[in-house]
């Protein structure tokens, strides 16, 4: 089923589970504050462009930080064309109960979904996340999206693509592709949730990530 | 001709050190440590250290035959007594067919002579298939080859007020003894444990101390009214220890039990929802252990009795609430005491040998031969007993056929090293000889 | 968490943590497609020695809302009749690879047998057991009095806007009435909404009540109008009464059902007694006109049909809590182990 990346236990998304800061510090920072706005404003921007315009545009962001970042992507659409709601346009997406490793983590806490005021028929979604890695959470999104509704197309955004794929998935929107080795760890920082200035960080060389 | 033993070094009732030469079935001389006389070919045990009590005499065993052989027999129950330092025990009646019968227990009695491990004295049931309504035929059980004298329905109560007064009446005709199981049995319809603050929270069906205590009240009254001794089985609570205290303090002929799992367990163990603990009477407070203790050491409860009840597995691997009452405890019997009153300094070894061996000979009648003083000329029946010594009990290794023994896994003091059946061993090393069945002609 | 037997068993944070996992799993059941794959080729065996149509059906539900595979397993009566014994049928269902086993059983503590003796390696859900604990009753009961009256916006009748996600039920005052002697649903609630930090006040007949329920972390009350006057519960929970406890000769336990309606049933007029956004609950099936008037079960403070939604989405987070997660080797039962032994009264005391 996993196809492996000679890692057990260590998770397909591993951004998405760090919060304590003492981790990172012997992480190296390839993006700070500054690079994560730039880019984040760049997604905007490519998101309007590619959609003609942002009606029918909805976000939906993947908790944790993918949450986060799809409310400041909603703040910069909708600096760059106010028909866009940056409230009513986004949502987020938990895709806890679609995943396929249920049985190879911790319990994870099921969390909320919430989907934006129009609701995601005939829309276009951009599925928001911090990091793609093996492709295996957003094809978890891509099921439970099929679930809530038929979107008329759905893309994704992600703010770091650090390679490995181990499914067909590619994303419509990168902030910065990090070529990286299995056994490191990417992480993304975001003052909303861990507090500190914005940083994506790399660190380890699987001494700490094989649990 | 029988084998000549001398025990070197033992202890008689815990005190001074003596050798002690057993031959032709008595004790044949006491003497001061390397004095004795040894004949030629006698068998030397070192038994230093060691306690030599007049072999024990158990006043309420189950030994489950005839009918439920699947999980005790006679012959394997008295092993399992032998191996628990017993010379006798009294084989309940609630057998199938009940020993309501002149037949049932000359059965049984010859069944215990065959096997040779411990003499087996029947108990008589009050009445017939202890249905609690018409008195069975005391007299002739009395007067058959097993000479009974201790009735008892035990298992139920003997509740009808004019029935328990007719049976404490009846006996005294040939000296027997009612042996009450005092459960009131209104009040513990479907009881299942103890009432109190554990089967309130883990939801099974209460058995109030009164329906034990309300009937051990109105027995010793009807006992003191018609003039006849009563004896109480298994006494469990505060409330009863107090009840035949007063009893016995208005000079009312009563005598009373405790059992070995009395003394130490308690009602918190139904949380396990383990059916081994599943026991009737049930097992009560650590309030009423401290009391039945207080009751054994101060005399108000006279013996202790084992309350054996041996079930097969698939009588206790089911839910609580389908399983059988009670636990084995033959072989456990001598080391419970010895940890709960002997190493507390609440009873030394000669109040050991009082209230598991001369006490219930006593109360059971058979003092003529069983629970004799340890001196020269006295049947040799004794246990030889290293106090010192520890094990871990393991159900699966002991003599009785069936393993719901709920000191499991406990680790207990003492061993039986040694047990004496008017002077042949039937336990040396601590492990049943093998010869007994040969030395009682082969029977089985 | 490996098994759910008991509610005594639950910590504050398990407590909340079911709660929030039911307030995600009942969002989920207003969709249309109501079903998730979360436990797809899982297999939850729903073994009931005691008939409960009602109970099996919720767990079948929520099982099958998760894409689990569902096998029931009716053992009705089946060990006292010396038909299959319990161990058996635990071997059996051990050899059919079940992953979770909801047992409801006659006897108290059947379940605790099932996930301790070593007989099978499955998830135990307690679905209710003799008169000792029903679990998953008394979450949903906790998540049906939250929903109303838990959380930030706490007391106001609708509840708060997020179900009271994270909250617990601290201040909140329930009276449970009725049968409390025989009733798994008191016990299991008592326990959680202590836990949880509300104040249980339980309101029995004193023949109804059971010896040691002193020692229960609740107030008792024989006098039902006192307490909802006096206490102005936030919740009143009413319990079945059983018609076969009813007189019956000396055994029973109260003299006739028209007196105990008279003493201990919730009707319009002691309705009025409770503040204006308590809740009634009633775990069901109701004896209309006994324990509960018809005007008091219909009354619009009455929670009883949303009890029985929110039970589907209580057991979807049960089985969704014990079955996701890193399998777990099998927990050593907590009964005898060498030493000093609870239950055990070491030789000590002179």
């Amino acid at each position: 089923m996993h196809s492996g990346t000679g890692m057990p236990g260590t998770p397909d998304h591993p951004a998405g589970r760090i919060d304590d800061a003492a981790d990172g510090a012997d992480g190296t920072v390839v993006l700070g504050e500054s690079d994560v706005a730039r880019a984040l404003t760049r997604i905007a921007h490519e998101i309007v462009e590619r959609s003609k315009g942002v009606t029918d545009v909805v976000l939906l962001g993947i908790p944790t930080r993918g949450v986060t970042l799809a409310a400041r992507l909603a703040q910069r659409l909708a600096a760059i064309d106010p028909a866009f709601d940056p409230a009513g346009d986004v949502g987020e997406l938990d895709v806890t109960m679609y995943r396929d490793d249920l049985r190879r983590q911790p319990t994870r806490a099921v969390g909320i979904t919430r989907l934006p005021e129009a609701g995601i028929e005939g829309k276009t979604v951009v599925l928001v996340d911090d990091v793609l890695f093996s492709g295996r959470t957003i094809r978890a999104a891509l099921d439970a999206l099929g679930d809530l509704g038929r979107p008329r197309a759905v893309r994704l955004a992600a703010l770091v693509d650090r390679g490995h794929r181990e499914l067909p998935i590619r994303p419509d929107f990168v902030g910065k592709n990090l070529p990286t080795s299995t056994s490191e760890r990417v992480r993304v920082r975001l003052s909303e949730v861990d507090g500190g200035e914005d940083a994506v960080v790399i660190s380890g060389r699987g001494e700490e990530g094989a649990r | 001709m029988s084998t000549t033993y001398v025990l070197r070094g033992a202890r008689p009732l815990g005190g001074e050190p003596a050798d002690v030469v057993l031959a032709d079935g008595v004790i044949a001389e006491i003497a001061a440590p390397g004095t004795a006389a040894v004949p030629a070919g006698a068998v030397e045990i070192e038994a230093a250290g060691h306690v030599l009590l007049p072999g024990l005499v158990d006043l309420h065993t189950h030994l489950r035959e005839p009918g439920r052989e699947d999980a005790e027999t006679v012959a394997s129950g008295t092993r399992a007594a032998a191996v628990g330092g017993f010379t006798a025990v009294h084989a309940m009646a609630n057998t199938s067919p009940v020993a309501d019968t002149a037949g049932v227990v000359e059965q049984v009695w010859r069944l215990g002579t065959q096997a040779g491990w411990a003499d087996v004295h029947p108990v008589g049931a009050v009445t017939v298939g202890l249905d609690g309504e018409r008195l069975a035929e005391l007299g002739a059980m009395a007067d058959s080859a097993a000479r009974v004298r201790v009735f008892s329905d035990d298992g139920k109560c003997v509740h009808d007020p004019i029935l328990m007064r007719r049976a404490l009446e009846y006996v005294k005709a040939f000296d027997g003894v009612v042996a009450q199981h005092a459960q009131e049995p209104r009040l513990t319809e479907g009881a299942q444990m103890n009432e109190g603050v554990v089967s309130a929270e883990v939801g099974l069906a209460g058995w109030p101390a009164v329906a034990e205590e309300a009937i051990i009240a109105r027995d010793v009254l009807l006992a003191e009214h018609v003039g006849s001794r009563l004896h109480v089985c298994h006494l469990s609570t505060a409330g009863s220890v107090e009840i035949v205290r007063w009893a016995k303090s208005r000079g009312i002929d009563v005598t009373a039990e405790v059992t070995p799992h009395h003394l130490i367990l308690t009602d918190e163990l139904a949380r396990t929802y383990d059916p081994t603990y599943k026991v009737n009477p049930p097992l009560r407070t650590a309030k009423d252990v401290e009391a039945v203790r207080e009751g054994l050491a101060d005399g108000t409860i006279d013996i202790v009795a084992t309350d054996h009840a041996p079930h097969t597995r698939e009588d206790k691997d089911c839910e609580w609430g389908a399983a059988a009452f009670g636990m084995t405890g033959l072989e456990t019997a001598l080391s419970v005491v010895q940890q709960t009153m002997v190493d507390t300094g609440r009873l030394d070894w000669a109040d050991v040998a009082r209230v598991l061996s001369t006490t219930p000979a006593r109360i059971g009648r058979i003092d003529d031969t069983q629970g004799r003083p340890v001196a020269a000329g006295e049947p040799a029946n004794l246990a030889l007993v290293d106090p010192s010594a520890t094990r871990v009990v393991d159900g699966a290794a002991q003599a009785t056929t069936s393993g719901n023994t709920p000191f499991r896994g406990h680790e207990l003091p003492g061993r039986v090293v040694a047990t004496f059946l008017r002077g042949r061993a039937t336990v040396l090393d601590g492990a049943p000889t093998g010869s007994a069945d040969a030395a009682a002609g082969g029977a089985r | 968490m490996r098994h759910l037997l008991s509610t005594a068993e639950l910590s504050r944070d398990e407590s909340i943590l079911l709660l929030d996992t039911a307030a995600q799993m009942a969002a989920t059941q207003s969709r249309q497609i109501k079903k998730l794959p979360t436990l797809r080729g899982r297999t939850v065996v729903n073994l009931f020695f005691e008939d409960s149509t009602r109970t099996r059906i919720s767990f079948e539900t929520a099982a099958k809302r998760l894409s689990a595979d569902v096998i029931n397993f009716s053992a009705k009566g089946s060990s006292v009749s010396k038909g299959e014994s319990l161990k058996d049928t635990a071997l059996t269902l051990h050899a059919m690879g079940a992953d979770a086993v909801v047992v409801r059983h006659w006897a108290s503590g059947a379940p605790y047998q099932l996930a301790h003796a070593g007989w099978l390696d499955a998830a135990v859900l307690n679905a209710g057991d003799g008169t000792h604990m029903h679990p998953t009753q008394a979450l949903l009961d906790a998540f049906t009095i939250r929903r109303h009256l838990g959380g930030p916006d706490g007391g106001l009748r609708g509840g708060g806007t997020d179900d009271g996600v994270g909250a617990d039920l601290a201040g909140l005052k329930v009276a449970i009435v009725g049968d409390v002697l025989h009733s798994r649903v008191a016990r299991a609630n008592v326990r959680l909404l202590h836990t949880l930090g509300a104040e249980v006040t339980l309101v029995s007949p004193p023949t109804l009540l059971p010896v040691g329920v002193e020692t229960w972390p609740c107030r008792t009350s024989y006098d039902l109008d006192a307490t909802l006057a006096d206490r102005q519960p936030d919740a009143v929970m009413m319990l079945r009464v059983q018609r076969e406890r009813m007189s019956g000769g000396a055994g029973g336990f109260f003299p006739s059902p028209l007196e105990y309606t008279r003493y201990y049933g919730l009707d319009a007029r002691r309705l009025a007694l409770l503040p204006e956004h308590a809740i009634v609950m009633h775990p069901g099936p109701m004896n209309r006109g006994l324990e509960i008037s018809a005007e008091a079960a219909d009354s619009e403070r009455a929670v009883i049909v949303e009890q029985v939604a929110n039970g589907v989405a209580v057991r979807m987070a049960a089985l969704y809590l014990l079955l996701s997660g890193e399998e777990q080797p099998p927990a050593a039962p907590p009964v005898t182990q060498p030493g000093t032994q609870p239950g055990t009264v070491e030789g000590t005391p002179r």
